[in-house]
This record gives structure tokens, C-alpha cells and sequence, in this order.
């Protein structure tokens, strides 16, 4: 298992993360890194577990053991496992986006940037009692709010759809407007919980362009869960393979391509070769 | 001879024939469960006799008209709606698919722009109204009284509104801050003699007090459960203001509030009172259509900040919330604090209205705040279209105007006999309405929301894609 | 002792008739998701159906023997309010069967008041007596000039409701019907797309739930021997807090509930004070929703992101 040397400087530490839910174990003393800069892709079969860990990392689950570490460039380090559910945003600055869409349907694209700088807004606003007043720093501050979310829409190509509701996008725009709310944070991680699902290949590559210039652009590292080998392949940085809750690899993609154990996860193995597989895996 | 006419679209199909034997068998399966559903209750009447034991009157009479009014209503309804069909099958729509879609604002949305100012228009000048409608100020008392009454629930139901409209929580129990607020300003001004001025605002910081401690440890509940958790805080409430007289004076309530002021002239008819100063004959109206100005003012403060504050970053996280609170949560909003803050702003301005009442009445007992009280302002918030202001000021209207109205029925008595008392029905004929008007408008009379900012063209959002909230 | 075992009685008692009405709050939310606001009318409105039930049976029709026209006055009492609670389904919920959940909660109070107020005007606002029947008790023991005592009215309904208990467990757990419920409680398109008619099914579970309470409502008919319009809301809300104290969407988990409403109630009055018994009830309503939301005998909910 050869390192990146971003490695040597992780964004996210994850070191024997369990998770248990009653008597299933959906996440097995997990270990890995997270390279500050990379696209780091998480990947496995379906039930391996991979959006159990985001929902630990991201401070939507408690784990029942282990430590996620999440530092700054500054050296500021945060343990993710004891911060209240938002602060994982607010003070961690590790955004995410979600499985099956969430946004906000109900309110328009620029609005859903905007709730997006919610935290700044408020701070600007005195705690809405110098905004109820009329003070002009919030006005400032809330123009300022709605550049920063029209250059996001213009980098996704949305800008002619501002005022529109957020439901009437269709897929793949709503894909790309959840990732661009979780950016409008200003995150130093960005979490994405397949991001490619439904997209066509032409979506599929503006999406590697998009993730690709975060990465290089935003100063922001990545870490995506994916099915779509053609996307993780391409731009991840350094993958990690999940099988039933336990990792089985670690590496760059080119690596984790010729594992065996990885090929015998995702397409089985000979009935002769099963025992020597799990050997090797460790089962 | 000639070649036949070429030939249109194909020839208009042939009017289906109304089905009557269904329509009949339908109709009358309603009557007979109807039937069904009036035996005995209806059928039967239950008096107490001298004897202290129970008298059954058959009402047979009443059963067969109420069966029989039902099978020609549904009648009626089966073929009206049967000849609509039909008619709609002959004609084709002159609006084809092929054309540009029609963009011209419908009722709701005009209502939107225009209502708002009609609304503010009349309410402004509804005492003169009055009075020039029934002849004279003092005439008009009753009118203005319920202006005042309108305007009251009005009030109430935009303090909701930020709760439950806009940040999608769904309180039971509102009725607990207008109680709050209501019996604050009675102990504070008949214990300490302090002004309505004074006292105003204090009961109002109270009633948030109150709802901040009450909202601490439920708002993490999902939605149906915090309604039931209100709705128990409510009931607490109005039985600990029941029992425990030495503090709220039990069943008996609090009375001898001091009567407002025209800040500080009082409105008699001494030498310092508000009529002599002026210079003007006394009349008891003065401090009546005063009063009626006061509401009118607290009422449109309330909507003034409800429309401020959803253009700042709190209003907006308010809606988000309702959205979606997960996503909120991912932004790194702080969803225990924002739902504390809506619900804090709702009890306020519950607080200021029940103060108001207090002021108003000069007297508060505990059965102004049972728990169809927090009904109806619910319905009004709901029936309103969330977090559409003027719905909710429509809404009030009609939920509290129009029973009003049905007290003065009495012209029916011909028809109904001596003994027919309007009074009995308009509570029957209330929830009637609730649940009518849920099936006719489920998501309100002003179901679209306008967004609280744009970057070119304010769009209308339908009502389809707004979340209603999970608590 | 005496005082206390005698209040173990009477609470059970109580508590058996909040069970019966809790039964039907737990299946129709388990089943809807929804609150039915109109319960507690609906338990008010089978107590007056049976009391003129009764009224015709023994005076028009002369029929001497109570348990017979005990009997009797439940089976029609059964059967016209589970034609309301159908009704009511049709009329008020099936149109607001969609996503927005604040409709047919508002529909829901809509009609709960429509049926307090009916029933005030259709038979006045007057309380109903009945007239006293089945006094018998059996003293179990006394002590100290205190006679603890079992009365027959307390046995029929304990037992009727541990015999509907049975009947519906068994019904829930092992018939074509019970399965298409739980079925539809858990996901109704998929219920309805391997054929199974979710209609129909709600329907029944709203017909089942009236038909409890109306033997909820004949039995407390029975035992206190009076009832007026007003008798549906504050039941109505302690039978709901019963059965989300015994786990919401759990049979033996309402009735659980109920026993423990009717015990802490009676125990209230009898120790502390009778005007705040029902604050006590409204108390453990809020004590229990936030701090035990899944009740004592039900699943709690993981959150899915």
C-alpha cells in the first residue's frame, strides 16, 4: 500500500471506528486517512457500509467506538465523534451532501445558497436584532452572501435558474445545486454520498470537472462515496474499499483495481478459491 | 351527390348516457346510512323526567327528513357532476396543448399582491365604516366589537404563523401563551398598579419566557407527538389556573383590571377624562374604537416583523427548518436554537394579544383558554395556507366573522319554530366547516409561497413542492 | 392496605376502559400515521347510543334480564358506531390520504367538535343518567371497618377487556386480515402493489377501532351510570396518552398504558388531590413523550439520513 504523500498530512484521521446497531455490526474497527487535497473515494458493495460511516463522520450518528480527527491547515484539530450534530459544519467545517437529494424544494436556487451561508448572515445581523433594526451591515453582508452564491451558479451553470424552485430542477441541476449548498460553507472536507447516482456519462464527466476543480480551486479536500467506477477511478486520489463493514483495501485506484480481495468482493470467487480468499481477507 | 364535407376531428362522441339507475342506487345508499347513523341518537331524545329517570321521545319525523334531505342532496351532486362531465367530453378545451400556457395570475396569486393593502385599506377605516353603515358611532358598537374580536385572532393567528407556517412546528397548545400573557398582565397591573404600557410588553417577555422553558425540552419531538405535547402543556395550564386560586383566583379569574387609558387620560366623562379634554361630548365608544386601533396596531406590528424577520437569515432558516431539518443541520445551523427562537416569537406575540384581551375584558378566567381556542387559531393558520399572511387574515374572518354572523339567524325562526336557537348549531356548523374546508382547500386558501429574495424575477412557488414540516 | 387495595381495583378498572379506547388510537396511527382527534367523540357518542339502546330494549321490549340485554346493548352499540367510525373515515380522512399531514389533523378536530356538538344538540346538554343496575359486589375482605370490595361491574369489564385483548391479538397476529394490517403499517404502496386492498383495510381498522369504544363506552356506561357530551375529550386525550405510554402501533402495549393511566389516576385522587388528577394524566403524557417517544413496549425509530 503505497502513500500519497498528502497522506502524511491527513485532512480526516479516522482511526477504529465501530459502529453497532444493537446487535449488527454495520461498521468494523475502521482505520483510514483522508489526504489533505485529495479525492478520496470510498467504495464497496451495497451494504458495506459506506453511508454508515459519513453519517458517523458527518455527526449524524454517535459511533460506539473509535476517533475521527478532522485538522485544519492551521493546526486546529477537532474530534468529530464528540461534536454536536451542526458544529461538525459550523466549527469543523466538514459539509456533506446526501444519498437521496435533500434540498430545499420549497424555496428558490438562490435561497437554498443563501440558508447555506446561514452562520455568517446571522453574525452579520446581529443575532437578527440589528437586521430588525435596519443596520446597514447586514445588507452589506447579505449582498455579499448573494455573489458568492451567484459565482456558484455560474461555475454549475445554473445562474439563469435562480429564482426557481429548487423542486423544479431537474436531477442531475439538483445534484449539482446540493453540492454547490454544501461548498457555499466553505468547507475544508466536502462529503458526498454518490454523487454520480443517476447521472448520465455526460453528467457524469461535467461532475469530474466540477469535483476536480474543488479540489484544485477551493482548496478543499474530498471524500466521495461511489458505485460509479468510471468516476472514482478517474479522479480519486486514493481509494478505500469497505466490505461488509471491514476494510479490504487501501490505495490509488490503480492498486485497489488489482486487489484481489476487492475483485472477489465485488464479483465473487470460484467455489475453490473461496476458502483462500477468506484467508487472505481475513474473515 | 357532392362529395361529403371534409371531415372535421372526429364526430363529438355520442352523449353518454347518464347512468341513473347508479346515481339512484348511490343516493340512496347514503340515505340509508344516514339512516344507519341516526339511529338512535337522533332518532331518540333523552330528558330527564321528574322522576329523575329518562324519557325517550321518538323524532321519526326528524330521521326521514334528515335521510331524505341527504338523498337529494347526493342526488343532486351525482347529476350536476354527471352533466358537467358530459358537457366537458363534447367541448374540447380551447385551451389545446399546443398553446403558450396561460400566465395570467390566477385568483390566489392576485389575491397575494392586492390583498394585503385591500385588507390594511378596510381595517383602517372600518369604525367610520360602521358607523356610517348602521347610523351613528354608538349604533355601530356591536360592529366594532367584532372588528375587534376579528383583529384579535387575526393577532393570534400571525403569532402561529411564525410557528407553525413558517417554521413548520406544530403547536397544539398555543393557547397556553395567550393565557400567559393574558393573566400576567392582570396580576401585574391589579397587584402593582402599573401601566398598560408597562405591563404590555412585560406579559409578552413572560409569555417567551414560558415558551422558551416549555419549548426546551419537546422541540426535538417529531411532529405529531409535539402536537400532543402542547396540546398537554395547554391543558396543564388552563387546570393548574382552575385549581390553584390563590394565584389565579381559580374558576372565578381575576376581574377590576384597570381600564385602558388614551395614554393616560382615562375615558370618562370627568373633567380629566379623554372626551373633556378634547373638548368633545363623552360617549362610551371612545375607549371602544380605541381599543379596536390598539389591536389593529399590535396586530400589524406583529405581521410587520413576521415579514422582516423572514427576510433575514433567521426567517429563512425558519422555512429551511421546515423543509428539511436534516439538511439544515448539515449547514451547521443550530435547528434546537432556531425552532426555540420561533417558538419564543410565537408565544410573544401571544402574550401581547392576550394582555390585550385582558385590557379589553377587564376580567381573565380560565375557561377563555380551553383547548378549542388554540383549535381555531390553528385552523385559521392551516386554513390561511402557511405562512401566507393575508390567508391568515382572510382565514380569521371567515372562521370567527362568520359564526358571529350566524348568531343573528333569528329571521329562521319562522321556519325552524319558537324553540330554534342559532347559538346550538354555530359550534356544529364550525366543525362542519373545519373539515369541509380541509377537503375542499387541503393546503390552504394561499397555498403558493413567494420567496424572501431574488436575484431577477419574484416567482410564486406552488404549494406542491413546499414542505409542511416534521416538527 | 384496605384503601389500597381497593383503589387497585377501581384503577384497574378505569384502566381497562382506557385500554379499550387506547386500541384504537394505536391502530389507526400505526396504520395512517394520524392522531384520530375524533376518537374520544366517537367512545361519547357509542355511551349514548348504548344508554338509548338500553332504554328501548328494557322498556319498549320488556326485556327483564340485564346480562341479556347487557349483551344485547353491546352488539348494537358495536355495530352503529362502527358504522360512524366508517363514515367518518369516507367523509373526513380518505380525501386528505396524501402527504400533507396537517389537513387531516385539522379534519380531525373538525370533526371531533362537529360530534360533541351534535350529540348537545340532538339530546341536550344535560347529563344522562341510567338507572342503577348490577349493584352486586363481592367483598373480598375487611379490615378495619373498611370492606374492600369487588363489584360485578368491575369483573365484566375486566374480563371483557382481556377477552377483546385475546381476540385482537389473535386476530392481528394470525388471520389474512391482521397481516394485510401490519402489511399496510409498515409500507402501504408496496402492500397495495402485491394486491392487497389498502382501502379496505383502513376501513377496517377505523371500523374495528369504533367498535372498541363502543364497548369502551357501553362498559363505562355500566360503571359510573351517567354520561353527557362532554365526555369525550379528556378520555379521548388520556387513552391517547395510554397508548403512546405502552408504544404507539402496540396492542398489549395500549392496554398496558391504559391499566397504568387508570391506576395513576385513581392512586392520584385517593392519595393527593382530586382536581389535579387529570394534570397528572396530561403530565406523564408530556413526561413520557419526551423522554421515553417509543413508550414502553415499542421500537424506537432509527432516523434514516
Amino acid at each position: 500500500m503505497s502513500a500519497s504523500p498528502r497522506l502524511a498530512d491527513p485532512v480526516l484521521s479516522v482511526d477504529h471506528l465501530t459502529m453497532r446497531f444493537g446487535g449488527l455490526v454495520a461498521v468494523n474497527d475502521l482505520s483510514f486517512r483522508v489526504g489533505r487535497g485529495d479525492i478520496t473515494g470510498l467504495i464497496g458493495p451495497n451494504g458495506a457500509g459506506k453511508t454508515t460511516v459519513f453519517n458517523c463522520i458527518t455527526g449524524f450518528y454517535k459511533p460506539t467506538e473509535g476517533m475521527m480527527t478532522l485538522r485544519h491547515r492551521d493546526g486546529a484539530e477537532y474530534l468529530l465523534e464528540r461534536l454536536p450534530g451542526f458544529q461538525v459544519n459550523r466549527r469543523a467545517r466538514v459539509a456533506r451532501t446526501f444519498q437521496n437529494i435533500r434540498l430545499f424544494t420549497g424555496m428558490t436556487v438562490l435561497e437554498n445558497l443563501l440558508v447555506a451561508q446561514h452562520n455568517p448572515l446571522m453574525l452579520a445581523s446581529g443575532y437578527t436584532l440589528a437586521g430588525l433594526v435596519g443596520l446597514p451591515g447586514f445588507r452589506r453582508a447579505q449582498g455579499a452572501a448573494v455573489e458568492k452564491a451567484v459565482a456558484w451558479l455560474t461555475r454549475i451553470n445554473l445562474l439563469h435558474r435562480a429564482d426557481d424552485p429548487a423542486g423544479d430542477l431537474p436531477y442531475g441541476d439538483q445534484r449539482r445545486l446540493e453540492i454547490a449548498r454544501a461548498m457555499c460553507t466553505d468547507p475544508v472536507l466536502l462529503c458526498l454520498d454518490e454523487p454520480a447516482a443517476g447521472l448520465n456519462p455526460r453528467e457524469s464527466a461535467q461532475l469530474n470537472d466540477l469535483l476536480r476543480s474543488i479540489r484544485d480551486d477551493d482548496d478543499t479536500s474530498v471524500l466521495l462515496i461511489e458505485h460509479d467506477m468510471s468516476v472514482v477511478m478517474e479522479i480519486s486520489d486514493h481509494v478505500v474499499v469497505l466490505d461488509y463493514g471491514t476494510k479490504i483495501a487501501d490505495g490509488t485506484p490503480a492498486e485497489v483495481q488489482s486487489d484481489q480481495s476487492v475483485i472477489a468482493a465485488y464479483l465473487g470467487v470460484e467455489d475453490e478459491e473461496v476458502e483462500a480468499v477468506e484467508a487472505e481477507v481475513g474473515v | 351527390m357532392s362529395a361529403p364535407a371534409p371531415a372535421l376531428a372526429a364526430a363529438p362522441a355520442a352523449r353518454p348516457a347518464l347512468d341513473l339507475q347508479a346515481i339512484l342506487k348511490d343516493a340512496l345508499l347514503f340515505a340509508l346510512v344516514t339512516f344507519g347513523l341516526c339511529v338512535p341518537v337522533v332518532a331518540y331524545r333523552t330528558d330527564l323526567s321528574s322522576t329523575s329517570a329518562l324519557d325517550l321521545t321518538p323524532r321519526w319525523g326528524l330521521v326521514a327528513i334528515l335521510c331524505g334531505l341527504v338523498f337529494l342532496a347526493r342526488l343532486a351532486q351525482r347529476l350536476i357532476l354527471a352533466s358537467r362531465d358530459a358537457r366537458r367530453a363534447l367541448t374540447p378545451s380551447p385551451r389545446q396543448a399546443t398553446e403558450a400556457v396561460d400566465a395570467t395570475p390566477n385568483a390566489a396569486q392576485s389575491v397575494s399582491r392586492f390583498g394585503l393593502p385591500l385588507f390594511l385599506g378596510v381595517a383602517l377605516t372600518f369604525p367610520l365604516l360602521a358607523a356610517l353603515g348602521t347610523g351613528g358611532l354608538s349604533e355601530s358598537r356591536y360592529w366594532i366589537d367584532l372588528g375587534i374580536l376579528i383583529l384579535t385572532y387575526v393577532m393570534l393567528g400571525w403569532g402561529l404563523n411564525i410557528v407553525v407556517g413558517l417554521a413548520g412546528l406544530l403547536d397544539l397548545g398555543y393557547v397556553a401563551f395567550y393565557a400567559v400573557g393574558a393573566y400576567s398582565y392582570a396580576l401585574l397591573s391589579t397587584t402593582f398598579g402599573l401601566s398598560f404600557w408597562i405591563c404590555l410588553p412585560l406579559a409578552g417577555l413572560f409569555a417567551a419566557l414560558w415558551g422558551m422553558i416549555l419549548g426546551f425540552p419537546v422541540l426535538r419531538l417529531r411532529g405529531d407527538y409535539l402536537a400532543i405535547v402542547t396540546l398537554a402543556f395547554g391543558e396543564i395550564i388552563r387546570l393548574v389556573l382552575i385549581n390553584w386560586s390563590d394565584f389565579s383566583g381559580g374558576a372565578a379569574g381575576i376581574s377590576s383590571i384597570p381600564r385602558i387609558t388614551f395614554f393616560g387620560l382615562p375615558f370618562t366623562a370627568d373633567e380629566d377624562g379623554f372626551a373633556a379634554s378634547l373638548g368633545i361630548p363623552f360617549s362610551p365608544m371612545h375607549r371602544v374604537v380605541f381599543l379596536y386601533y390598539l389591536i389593529l396596531v399590535l396586530a400589524l406590528i406583529t405581521n410587520l416583523v413576521t415579514l422582516r424577520l423572514r427576510r433575514l437569515p433567521i426567517g429563512r432558516a425558519w422555512e429551511a427548518l421546515r423543509e428539511d431539518e436534516i439538511a439544515c443541520r448539515s449547514l451547521g445551523i443550530n435547528t434546537t436554537n432556531t425552532k426555540l427562537t420561533a417558538f419564543a416569537l410565537g408565544a410573544m406575540f401571544g402574550g401581547f394579544a392576550g394582555s390585550f384581551f385582558a385590557v379589553r375584558q377587564s376580567f381573565v378566567s380560565p375557561e377563555s383558554f380551553n383547548f378549542l381556542e388554540s383549535a381555531i387559531i390553528l385552523a385559521i393558520v392551516v386554513l390561511g395556507g402557511m405562512g401566507s399572511q393575508i390567508g391568515v387574515a382572510i382565514a380569521a374572518v371567515a372562521m370567527v366573522g362568520g359564526p358571529e354572523l350566524l348568531r343573528n339567524l333569528d329571521f329562521l325562526k319562522p321556519v325552524f319554530g319558537e324553540h330554534f336557537d342559532p347559538n346550538e348549531y354555530r359550534l356544529l356548523l364550525f366543525g362542519l366547516a373545519m373539515v369541509v374546508m380541509m377537503i375542499w382547500r387541503p393546503r390552504g386558501l394561499i397555498s403558493e409561497r413567494s420567496p424572501s429574495v431574488v436575484l431577477k424575477e419574484r416567482k410564486a412557488i406552488s404549494g406542491s413542492l413546499v414542505k409542511e414540516g416534521h416538527g | 392496605m384496605e384503601v389500597f387495595a381497593q383503589q387497585l381495583i377501581n384503577g384497574l378498572t378505569l384502566g381497562s376502559i382506557y385500554g379499550l379506547i387506547a386500541i384504537g388510537y394505536t391502530m389507526v396511527f400505526g396504520i395512517i400515521g394520524m392522531i384520530n382527534f375524533a376518537h374520544g367523540d366517537v367512545f361519547m357518542l357509542s355511551a349514548f347510543i348504548a344508554l338509548i339502546a338500553f332504554l328501548i330494549l328494557t322498556s319498549f321490549l320488556g326485556i327483564a334480564s340485564v346480562v341479556v340485554a347487557l349483551i344485547l346493548v353491546m352488539i348494537i352499540a358495536m355495530a352503529l358506531t362502527a358504522l360512524w367510525g366508517w363514515s367518518i373515515e369516507r367523509i373526513a380522512y380518505r380525501p386528505l390520504r396524501g402527504s400533507f399531514r396537517l389537513a387531516p389533523l385539522i379534519s380531525a378536530i373538525g370533526v371531533s367538535i362537529f360530534l360533541s356538538n351534535f350529540v348537545q344538540v340532538v339530546q341536550g346538554a344535560r347529563n344522562k343518567p341510567t338507572p342503577p343496575m348490577m349493584r352486586e359486589v363481592i367483598v373480598l375482605f375487611e379490615r378495619n371497618g373498611y370492606a374492600v370490595a369487588l363489584s360485578y361491574r368491575q369483573i365484566v369489564i375486566m374480563v371483557t377487556t382481556a377477552v377483546l385483548l385475546a381476540g385482537f391479538w389473535y386476530l392481528v397476529q394470525h388471520t389474512p386480515l391482521g397481516r394485510a394490517q401490519r402489511a399496510c403499517e409498515q409500507d402501504r404502496k408496496m402492500a397495495a402493489l402485491l394486491g392487497i386492498d389498502v382501502d379496505r383495510t383502513i376501513s377496517l381498522t377505523f371500523v374495528l377501532g369504533a367498535a372498541l369504544a363502543a364497548v369502551a363506552g357501553t362498559l363505562y356506561l355500566l360503571y359510573y351510570g351517567v354520561v353527557s357530551f362532554s365526555d369525550g375529550f379528556v378520555p379521548g386525550v388520556k387513552a391517547f396518552t395510554a397508548a403512546v405510554l405502552g408504544g404507539i402501533g402496540s396492542l398489549p402495549g395500549a392496554v398496558l398504558g391504559g391499566l397504568i393511566i387508570g391506576l395513576v389516576e385513581t392512586f392520584w385522587s385517593a392519595y393527593f388531590s382530586i382536581e389535579y388528577k387529570d394534570v397528572a394524566a396530561f403530565s406523564i403524557l408530556a413526561i413520557v413523550l419526551i423522554f421515553m417517544p417509543s413508550g414502553i413496549l415499542g421500537r424506537p425509530e432509527v432516523e434514516k439520513v
